[in-house]
């Protein structure tokens, strides 16, 4: 095998994203939409069939913003920080999950304010309280935090916000770390929300950037959809300078925009309404979509038109193939689509997961290709992406299996599954490390659906399976997972006390460990670490009227647990057990800055307070 | 050139697999490509298989090394040898943890850089970018143990 060192061209085919801030509405009137969604599409058809690569947005763009010229090699998440700190983001918030994690914390290591708040739903409130005043605001979240968040964030489709609200949603196609492989995509229709999807890490940089400029033009929030896949590919970005410091945040009162009463909420739904026709003739106008033109090759006629990633499998699948990507998927500018699909003789979408783009062609009556049903399961990539081209539906080859993962030698929850397995519980498991107690040689789990299900399945399992059944059957729950979805379900088993009693065990390591060791408000840290306010977990199930509250400082060898648990569960009573002993992997960490915190506040005994 | 350079990291949980291959990705940075890197985290941290692609060349595209089509494999736990060798295309260079002699390397966990030490003496990228690139992502009380591993590897992988 050979090389030779090549430097890295300075845009090969305008990878580099020439999005830039949007410019005043008052210098692009929208009674005019019309006239330009046909330029654009002249323009898009003239560029495409010319030797340069075409870009949709105009090149005035690329002389704007100047461009650092140091390229840095980030993956997505990584990128979507700097440009949330480039474009004067004040607070950052969410809460931890695969694969959007790393973004707040690389805003946080970069100078920005970031802090994880006990569940999506609150991030998403705190994250639009911060925006309604004044504050451009970053909040993220994996694909099924937004479900969490989706209380808030429907109605805050209809609000007219006074700074930038970006949410990042972070999909998992595939399943790499999730217990589902929803589309978040449909939540930009159910919402009416405008959806920004990047291909790579320049465009995660770039199109957080073009979010805020969205949002703010709008006034609407905003939702980045980013992909496992691009969340943690690390490709070159070249940032941007600064944005420009945006205005202090004060308090503007304006009842209608924000107090969504059905006398104020029916005039908020016709003018979301009206901004989504607007940023769907702006996205057909100005917005990030891109053309490839197709290179030398036997895909000449066929045209391809991609979102997210598949865009980049596409372009390497099929490199002959003229290529649309559109940056700004929802709302759809199907004007430069239908300009581009009159070119093409065979149009094909490509898409991960749902034909969500597909079917919004097919309403809009612009024929073309989907992928097969069977692609829609699990991520795309290049060889799938060949099949698809081919029309191959024959079963795809199986990778062998790898090591499954398994619980650290050494981690605290081993000795629990081991009590959990060889007393027959029925266990009612939930989200976190601790769910691999369902594998061998524990086989010590027999439900997992969501954040905090384990206590509400635990209580409906209690109120319907025969005594002796319902007389086995534990709750077993993470310490950040209890913050995040816990509480409500304590409340409802001590409203709903099923007859045989409960019991609810909370396996508290310090930190959200499946994640990568995230503080949360058990752990009385904030995100960087700094100490804060701490939630107890007995203390709280005390107040909310728990019966029985026990700590266990386990000990796998000594028989506590065991005791404890066969105890209570004869007992026709409510009981909240708290299994405490810190995460293997994170208690050096932990130690450390409990230490930090220690030497801190005897320096300068004030230093709590003053922060 | 226009051919893209697809090199696989494959192991356990654990052992490095990740940091190999951000080590790799910067020393082909730093030697001036255009680079893509991918790799899953999150579940499979916990002691499960876990690998990472690397790309480079003038344009990558798609950040995943399609299946049959890896130049060279580099496997840093003789058990996922046979899971991963179907990357590699035919040809395709595989180097194992047989390459290093058992007890050759002062920092057993250093591995990792032994092997894409001798990953390194199959690429032309700069020995100096591989060494800038180890710096760089490993904290300073680690640098001359990885730096030598790292020579020990570059060595034995001139076979």
């Amino acid at each position: 095998m050979s090389t030779v060192n090549i430097p890295v061209t300075s845009d090969p085919e305008g990878l580099t994203c020439p999005t830039s801030p949007i410019g005043d509405p008052a210098a692009s009137p929208h009674e005019n939409v019309i006239a330009q969604t046909a330029r654009a599409a002249a323009d898009l058809l003239r560029r495409s069939s010319g030797a340069e690569n075409a870009r949709l947005s105009s090149d005035r763009h690329l002389a704007s913003p100047a461009m650092s010229a140091q390229p840095q090699l980030l993956s997505g998440d990584e990128a979507v920080a700097p440009a949330a700190l480039h474009a004067r983001v004040r607070l950052g918030t969410g809460y931890p999950g695969t694969p959007s994690t790393e973004i707040l914390e690389a805003f946080d290591k970069l100078g920005g304010r970031a802090q994880w708040s006990p569940n999506e739903k609150v991030a998403l409130e705190v994250g639009l309280g911060a925006a309604f005043g004044g504050a451009r605001t970053l909040v993220t979240m994996k694909h099924i935090g937004l479900n969490v968040a989706a209380d808030p964030l429907f109605t805050a489709a209809y609000t007219d916000l006074e700074a930038g609200l970006v949410v990042v949603s972070a999909d998992d196609p595939g399943m790499a770390s999730s217990q589902n492989e929803q589309d978040n995509r449909h939540y930009a229709r159910a919402a009416a929300l405008p959806m920004l999807e990047p291909m790579d890490s320049q465009q995660a940089y770039d199109l957080t950037l073009l979010a805020f400029d969205i949002s703010e033009r709008w006034r609407i929030p905003v939702i980045l959809r980013i992909t496992t896949r691009v969340c943690h590919s690390k490709t070159l970005v070249r940032p941007r300078a600064s944005q420009a410091e945006t205005p202090t945040p004060g308090f503007r009162r304006d009842i209608q925009a924000r107090v969504m009463i059905p006398a104020y909420a029916k005039p908020a739904h016709h003018r979301l309404r009206h901004k989504l026709a607007e940023i769907a003739a702006w996205n057909d106008a100005e917005g990030p979509s891109r053309v490839f033109p197709g290179g030398p090759g036997s895909d000449g006629d066929l045209g391809i038109i991609a979102t997210g990633i598949a865009a980049v499998h596409a372009r390497e699948a099929a490199p002959g193939a003229r290529l649309l990507a559109i940056g700004l998927t929802y709302p759809l500018p199907l004007g430069t689509i239908r300009a581009f699909a009159d070119t093409c003789e065979r149009l094909l979408v490509l898409e991960e997961g749902d034909p969500v783009l597909h079917q919004a062609l097919l309403a809009a009556g612009i024929p073309a290709e989907g992928k097969p049903d069977m692609y829609r399961f699990g991520e795309l990539n290049v060889a799938r992406v060949r099949r698809i081209l081919a029309g191959d539906q024959t079963p795809e080859p199986v990778p062998p299996k790898g090591k499954p993962p398994e619980l650290c030698q050494g981690c605290s929850h081993r000795g629990v599954f081991e009590v959990l397995r060889d007393m027959d519980c029925i266990v009612a498991g939930d989200i976190g490390c601790y769910t691999l107690g369902v594998l061998p040689p524990f086989s010590a789990m027999d439900t997992c659906v969501c954040m905090g299900a384990s206590i509400g399945v635990g209580l409906g399992l209690r109120h319907v399976l025969p005594e002796d059944q319902a007389r086995r059957v534990v709750s077993v729950i993470g310490d950040s997972t209890f913050v995040h979805s816990g509480l409500t379900g304590v409340a409802e088993m001590v409203y709903n006390p099923p007859a045989t009693g409960h019991v609810v065990l909370i396996l508290d390591n310090g930190t959200t460990a499946m994640t990568g060791q995230q503080e949360h408000p058990g752990t009385g840290r904030t995100l960087s670490h700094d100490p804060t306010g701490k939630i107890s977990f007995e203390g709280l199930a005390r107040a909310m009227g728990v019966q029985n509250v026990h700590v266990v400082a386990f000990n796998e060898a000594d028989g506590t647990l065991e005791a404890l648990l066969k105890d209570l569960l004869a007992r026709p009573e409510t009981s909240l057990v708290v299994a405490r002993q810190p995460c293997v992997l994170a208690a050096p960490k932990i130690r450390f800055h409990e230490k930090a915190a220690t030497d801190r506040l005897q320096a300068c005994p004030s230093s709590l307070v003053d922060d | 050139m226009s051919k893209v350079i697809n090199l696989v990291v494959a192991g356990l949980g654990g052992q490095g697999v990740l940091k190999a291959s951000d080590i790799l990705a910067e020393a082909a940075f730093r030697a001036g490509f255009d680079v893509k890197k991918s790799e899953l985290h999150g579940m499979s941290q916990r002691g499960g298989s876990v690998s990472s692609d690397v790309r480079f060349g003038d344009q990558v595209w798609s950040p995943m090394v399609p299946a049959g089509e890896a130049d060279c494999l580099v496997v840093l736990d003789e058990t996922q040898v046979e899971v991963n060798r179907g990357v590699l295309r035919p040809g395709g260079v595989l180097i194992g943890p047989d390459l290093i002699a058992p007890g050759a390397l002062k920092n057993k966990k250093s591995l990792n850089v032994a092997l894409l030490g001798a990953l390194s003496s199959h690429l032309e990228i700069p020995e100096e970018h591989w060494l800038a690139a180890i710096r760089a992502n490993l904290a300073e009380k680690l640098h001359k143990a990885n730096e030598q591993s790292f020579a020990l590897g570059r060595a034995a992988g001139r076979f």
